[in-house]
């Protein structure tokens, strides 16, 4: 450079200078207050409104959730507590004695104390067979053998009696196969399959109650009975929700394929079904469950409430799931349906290894959703009398040492609705995140 | 469960048919059990406590009713029923007996086919307000906002009251009792109306009862009673007698505390001797024995102290004793003779 240059220039960086710390109203809290609460004077405004309408009501139900009534034994007792402390009126503390009184009733309902422990092992069992369901990658692969057998541990342990029963009903899957086997070396495989279905019902219908009492006069195995009646609470909600929900999936999956069958007689049951049945409310289904069918049927016959309860619910949410996986199903661009076709599958090859692979996956936020409906439906059977746990809060209001509570039994009752919805919906997001292969 | 259902499954295949043929006294003995219909909730009529036991003065019938038949008052399996399920549920024999405050009237006992066994309270609608509306009579709350249970015959009752009185009303429609409370207390309506048995112990769970009035007026008649199955006579005979026996107990001053005596022997009341079974044989007439009407009273007392111990004046609920007296004392008690 010319030397005139160096005169008019009086300086000249040569060297980097050293890379400084960000100004602190860019990083760290204040940075992500500004960035995100305060990034102009709109957003500063309805920030400091947001806030002053959450301080308002925290400032209400803090004091109201904190309240040391943990141990009163009557809402009197509680209102006593708080006059002490000095807070009156309607809204003046929790009555949380409410919940220490009846927790266990709420959770179990009327079930025998002694036997708490067989719902408790029913559900860490349910976590144990799902485990292989859920999580497939991270258990043996030999636990999907309990996944299968768990369906008939279950009732056993939830309504005890022999231990014959049981395993009868499941000899009548084995009685099926083998009739299906037989049938199938001479006729075809459609009447094998009838033959199989009707061995099992003929199995189920009248050689069951016989075989299973004689095995038990034998070898007298089981647990104590406990009546139907007795469910209650939560377990109840559970109850019913887990079974419907186990059932519903593969026969909304059946329905659905029945659905695009092109078999006219097929067909029409399929959507006939599932038209009905999206046409009523689930209410009225279990209204029919509770009093209607108790007119039809025979006078002095036993037809457990539960059972028929879950039997509506469980048509209720199929029919539903039925239309989730035909959306699913209608995703699937027809290549994937023909592609099937071009490698030489069958049906249901094609079903099982190509098309319901990617079709449920499309379908898993939907499906999930009608478990979440369906778990939280089971709310409506207090209804028809029976003590789930929005039954239970009116018997529980209707002892006079806790009659005008409201709050604290629905706050409760909506955390244990919430735990069991949350999760489930958190695993769904879990499941898409995993199954994520393409297609982006 | 699983057998149940292929029972249900067979009964539907008609081949049970017929199992259903003997009497209730007789089903109710086979099984050991008394199925017993009471509501899901009611303060002091019928409730469960922590432990899942029922209590309440409904409750105490069916207990009775167990004891005289069975002889353990424990011997009862209590279904909770709603307003919609109750009438179902008895008519298809799910339950033996409804105790239920039910109201008897006329349809439900001719037109339903039911058989009101007699009447355990005698209830009526009143109105609650807060005492400082200044109100003293129901017939001033012309033009006021009422709470009311929608689907009732309290929704009627009250729709005829107003008319009758020539006033105007504006309704709140409410489901349930405790949204009643919680609407009434919020100041969503001006007063509160169910049978004043409900009111009374509504008012008795309020932070401050004393700030509230029930009006003195009652504008419906709400016999409320234990109701069997039409056509099964023999049935409906235990349960009545069985009532019969706890209001006649409390008339006579046979108590749970004095009755091991005055069963023991032949007392001075011949009445008493024949109701106690140590004169006569009134219990086999009923196809039981001759101490039923023992074990009835000895379950929980005669009706007075049912009263007393589930509903009374000593109780949170507080009802006085009313038209729910003895005819000796005034009320609308009356039992016939034990002869």
């Amino acid at each position: 450079m010319s030397d005139t240059h160096a005169q008019t220039v009086r300086f000249v960086r040569d060297t980097m200078l050293p890379e400084q710390a960000p100004p602190a109203t860019a990083v760290g809290v204040i940075g992500w207050l500004r960035a995100n609460l305060f990034s102009g004077w709109f957003n500063s405004i309805l920030t400091i409104i947001a806030l002053g309408f959450i301080y308002l009501v925290l400032s209400i139900v803090v004091p109201w959730l904190v309240s040391p009534t943990w141990d009163a034994a009557s809402l009197t007792e509680c209102r006593g507590i708080l006059k002490e402390m000095g807070s009156e009126g309607h809204f003046g503390g929790a009555c949380w004695g409410v919940i220490r009184d009846r927790w266990v009733q709420l959770l179990f309902g009327f079930y025998p104390s002694h036997l708490y422990w067989r719902p408790i092992l029913a559900l860490v069992l349910l976590a144990v067979a799902l485990a292989p369901v859920l999580f497939g990658e991270h258990v043996p692969k030999r636990l999907i053998w309990f996944s299968a057998i768990y369906p008939f541990i279950m009732p056993w342990l939830l309504w005890g009696g022999s231990v014959w029963t049981p395993i009868m009903v499941a000899a009548g899957l084995a009685v099926g196969y083998v009739a299906y086997r037989l049938i199938a070396v001479t006729g075809g495989t459609l009447l094998a399959l009838v033959a199989g279905v009707v061995a099992a019902m003929v199995w189920w219908l009248f050689l069951l109650g016989p075989v299973s009492g004689g095995f038990d006069s034998i070898i007298p195995l089981g647990l104590e009975g406990v009546e139907s009646r007795d469910f209650g609470g939560f377990m109840l909600s559970l109850t019913i929700g887990i079974v419907a929900i186990a059932i519903s999936l593969p026969l909304g999956i059946v329905l659905a394929l029945g659905r695009q069958s092109d078999l006219l007689i097929l067909k029409s049951i399929c959507v006939g079904f599932i038209e009905f049945i999206r046409g009523v409310p689930l209410i009225t289904l279990l209204f029919v469950a509770s009093t209607l069918l108790n007119i039809f049927m025979p006078p002095g016959t036993n037809f457990d409430i539960i059972l028929r309860v879950i039997i509506m619910a469980t048509l209720f949410a199929s029919a539903y799931m039925a239309e989730v996986i035909r959306g699913g199903l209608a995703a699937l661009p027809r290549g994937q349906y023909e592609g099937a076709d071009s490698l030489g599958l069958n049906y249901w090859q094609a079903q099982r290894l190509i098309i319901m692979p990617q079709a449920l996956k499309i379908s898993i936020p939907g499906i999930v959703s009608t478990f979440i409906g369906l778990f939280k439906d089971t709310t409506l059977v207090s209804i028809i009398g029976l003590l789930d746990p929005l039954g239970l809060s009116t018997a529980i209001r209707a002892d006079s040492a806790w009659n005008g509570i409201v709050w604290e039994l629905y706050g409760f009752i909506a955390l244990l609705f919430f735990i069991c919805c949350f999760s489930m919906s958190r695993y769904s997001m879990y499941l898409e995140r995993k199954l994520r292969t393409g297609h982006r | 469960m699983k057998r149940s259902v292929f029972i249900g499954a067979l009964s539907l295949a008609g081949l049970a048919a017929g199992a259903a043929a003997a009497g209730t006294l007789d089903d109710v003995k086979a099984r050991g059990k008394l199925n017993c219909g009471v509501t899901t909730g009611l303060v002091g009529f019928a409730a469960p406590d922590a432990n899942g036991v029922w209590g309440g003065f409904d409750v105490a019938v069916c207990r009775a009713v167990a004891a005289a038949v069975l002889g353990d008052a424990t011997a009862v399996e209590f279904v909770p029923t709603t307003g919609k399920t109750r009438f179902t549920a008895l008519a298809s024999g799910e339950i033996d007996m409804l105790a239920r405050n039910t109201t008897w009237t006329f349809s439900r006992d001719v037109d339903l086919k039911f058989e009101f066994i007699g009447v355990n309270y005698y209830d009526g609608q009143g109105f609650m307000v807060p005492a400082s509306l200044g109100v003293t009579s129901a017939k001033e709350l012309d033009g006021a906002t009422v709470c009311i249970q929608t689907g009732t015959t309290t929704e009627l009752n009250l729709a005829d009251f107003f008319r009758k009185n020539n006033m105007s009303y504006e309704p709140v429609p409410i489901e349930t009792n405790a949204e009643g409370q919680q609407q009434y207390l919020a100041g969503a309506c001006d007063t509160y109306t169910t049978d004043r048995s409900g009111l009374a112990s509504t008012r008795a769970a309020f932070e401050n009862p004393k700030d509230h009035v029930i009006l003195p007026e009652t504008v419906s008649k709400e016999p409320l009673g234990p109701l069997v199955r039409h056509g099964d006579n023999e049935w409906g005979d235990v349960v009545r007698w069985t009532l019969n026996a706890l209001i006649a107990a409390e008339e006579y001053g046979v108590t749970s505390a004095n009755i091991a005596d005055m069963a023991a022997a032949a007392g001075d009341n011949p009445e008493v001797n024949r109701m106690l079974g140590t004169e006569g044989n009134l219990g086999e007439m009923l196809g039981l024995d001759g101490q039923w009407a023992v074990r009835a009273i000895s379950a929980g007392g005669n009706y007075g102290e049912i009263f007393e111990k589930n509903i009374g004046e000593n109780t949170p609920i507080g009802l006085a004793r009313g038209l729910n007296a003895q005819y000796t004392d005034g009320g609308l008690l009356y039992s016939p003779p034990f002869r």
